[in-house]
């Protein structure tokens, strides 16, 4: 590297479409995998700490994978876009908030995701269709903890419900984006994604919320103010320290 | 004197592994779980994270009797005299080979 060089400056992107869909699905897995990392050491219990931590680490997983598959070197991709280069949908930033959010918001991802990376499978593009054969088999299992415990926290006591109810109801207008094609993946259908949640949802004593307007604009770099932060926390030390290794 | 409210602990669970090569599942360690199928996920979570599982069994604590560590003397002492027990009597024929 040329000691003049000034390597935390943002990277520019040629974005095909194909980069483009990848880089959708990377930001997905790892916005969301950061955000869950954010419980490490506040769980409410050390083995939902490990959990949840479990759980981060597949997605962190799968978006390097999607880095990989665009032809570009993941940590710059991770470490050197700034927000309005992030493709992740905006469900996927919003703080964690109660650890009913969290896993209102795990279940309703997963649900999606679990699907989509099923469809995957037999994508015709060969990387996609790697990567879904893994992360299908980890979606399969974010889905079916995070939907364990949405039955126990609605079903459980009147606090736990009116919080999971709030969850739903609040993430319930950043589910739409979850469905604009990708342009390379599967088409999920959104009715299908419902005959995965409205029965978890009914079990777990609680109310599907109403589909009305939906939230739009991650896809397109047009986020909440709450990445910006997300980014600040994740990039500082490869921003400040350029080439730093452990 | 202020009584402090007990928090209402979720039960205690015991876990079994069988690994991949083990034939037996074995004991591993115990966590708290609300249920039975949460007490299986966290099993996993806390204790397979390295690949060290193909079954889980997880059974409630309270569901082990276990042998009073006063009567050690009268349940295992009795044995101590009783070397001819171990099969170390008897030559193995070479063709037998790993046992």
């Amino acid at each position: 590297m040329a000691p003049t060089s000034i390597t935390t400056t943002s990277i520019t992107l040629g974005e095909t479409p194909r980069i483009r869909a990848l880089l959708a699905r990377a930001d997905d897995a790892l916005v969301l995998g950061h955000r869950l990392s954010e419980w490490t050491g506040r769980a409410p219990l050390l083995e939902e700490e490990l959990a949840l931590a479990n759980i981060a680490l597949d997605l962190i997983g799968q978006a390097r994978a999607l880095y990989t598959a665009t032809g570009q070197d993941e940590d710059r991709l991770a470490y050197l876009r700034d927000a309005w280069q992030y493709r992740n949908a905006l469900v996927m930033e919003l703080p964690n908030g109660d650890f009913a959010f969290t896993i209102s918001r795990l279940f309703l991802v997963s649900a999606a995701s679990d699907r989509y990376w099923r469809a995957a499978m037999t994508a015709t593009d060969p990387d996609l269709a790697a990567i879904a054969a893994k992360a299908e088999k980890e979606t399969t299992y974010h889905l079916r903890h995070a939907a364990e415990w949405l039955i126990r926290l609605g079903d459980g006591t009147a606090d736990s419900h009116r919080r999971t109810q709030a969850a739903l109801d609040a993430l319930w207008p950043y589910t739409g984006e979850l469905f604009e094609p990708d342009g390379l993946g599967p088409e999920i259908a959104r009715a299908d994604w419902e005959t995965t949640v409205a029965p978890v949802i009914a079990r777990a004593t609680l109310a599907c919320p109403a589909d009305g307007w939906m939230q739009s604009g991650g896809r397109r770099g047009r986020h909440t103010e709450h990445l910006g932060h997300l980014l600040a926390e994740m990039q500082v030390l490869p921003r400040t320290y350029p080439g730093a290794t452990w | 004197m202020a009584t402090v409210p007990i928090p209402r602990l979720t039960p205690l669970w015991e876990v079994f592994i069988r690994s991949r090569n083990g034939l037996a599942h074995k004991h591993v360690g115990s966590l708290h779980a609300a249920d039975a199928t949460m007490a299986l996920q966290a099993a996993r979570d806390v204790y397979t994270r390295r690949g060290e599982g193909l079954s889980i069994w997880v059974v409630p604590s309270t569901a082990i009797t276990a042998s009073d560590p006063a009567d050690k003397d009268a349940l295992f002492e009795p044995t101590g005299s009783k070397i001819y027990r171990h099969p170390t009597f008897y030559e193995v024929p070479d063709g037998v080979g790993h046992m």
